[in-house]
């Protein structure tokens, strides 16, 4: 019984651990670049949910004030991620135009053929 | 939590395929999940904008790259054990530090207590909106969005000057200068 309420209480938790460590190992071992860039979206939403998580109280609503309801969840983390989503879509229009750039200048989006690549130059 | 199941699986679908386009598909679907998952949580202005911006743009905007790209990403040439083992190694830790949080859905933890009830109170009197997300997004916090503005519009410069520039550098007969 003991364990069951430890899981129930972190189940949040390890789930996003589990969403950012994958993210990190995308974004280190593959070597495609719009993967990484996938990856690094993994590692982005995963901390999202780091920061909503805490803001939520069992039995509240969402904070839209009004007088039927008296426990609101925690306002200011949607604040904060509402202003991380948009500056981690803008990031991602860069990363991916960075791609498009390597892509003309080398024929490739693969890390090791880029390496190759100059080594042979 | 069957939603977080959900994600879960869909990252492992993710991290283990190699067509890119399946791997795009997969993350729109992922953001979705991600914006139920936000409802849940009682963040439903977030909630929208992930499913807006995350499932909507980000994909068209992969979808786009891929179309001028590969599709398909090749066979590594390392062994994936060092980034296995640092990715393991973090997570360890992390789960160790998840020991010392707060359950799930407290209502008496240090992130609720101290400034966020100020807001819940005090934002009808400050700025008669009943939302308090939009009074602190747009009111107590204007500047900083301002700022988030900012930090849009100049990424949207970069990709400007990075896809339009390859024109003048690229030479060769299909070179053309744009002269208004």
């Amino acid at each position: 019984m003991d364990l069951l309420q430890t899981i129930v209480a972190h189940y949040n938790h390890w789930i996003i651990i589990f969403l950012m460590v994958s993210g990190l190992y995308i974004v280190v071992a593959r070597g495609n670049m719009i993967k990484k860039l996938v990856g690094l979206g993994l590692f982005q939403t995963s901390v999202y949910l780091l920061y909503l998580s805490p803001g939520k109280i069992l039995g509240g609503t969402p904070p839209i004030l009004s007088p039927q309801f008296s426990v609101y969840s925690n306002p200011l983390p949607h604040v904060l991620i509402l202003t991380a989503i948009v500056v981690g879509v803008a990031t991602l229009a860069l990363g991916l135009a960075l791609v498009v750039r390597i892509n003309e200048a080398f024929g490739t989006i693969e890390e090791d053929e880029i390496f190759a690549g100059e080594e042979d130059e | 939590m069957v939603l977080l199941t959900l994600l879960a699986a869909i990252t492992i679908g993710i991290v283990r395929l190699r067509n890119l386009f399946a791997v795009v598909v997969l993350g729109g679907i992922y953001s979705f999940l991600m914006a139920s998952v936000m409802i849940v949580l009682d963040a439903v202005d977030v909630a929208m904008t992930e499913a807006s911006v995350g499932a909507g743009i980000s994909t068209v905007l992969m979808l786009g790259v891929l179309s001028l790209t590969k599709t398909q990403e090749t066979e590594p040439v390392h062994t994936p054990l060092l980034p296995v083992f640092v990715a393991v190694a973090t997570g360890a830790v992390l789960v160790f530090g998840t020991f010392a949080l707060p359950p799930f859905g407290a209502a008496d933890t240090p992130v609720n207590l101290h400034v966020a009830p100020y807001y819940l109170e005090n934002s009808i009197r400050d700025t008669l909106v009943p939302n308090v997300v939009t009074s602190v997004l747009a009111s107590y916090r204007g500047f900083d969005t301002l700022g988030e503005v900012v930090v849009v519009f100049t990424a949207g410069i970069a990709v400007l000057m990075l896809l339009k520039g390859k024109r003048d550098i690229k030479p060769g007969p299909k070179r053309r200068r744009v002269h208004r």
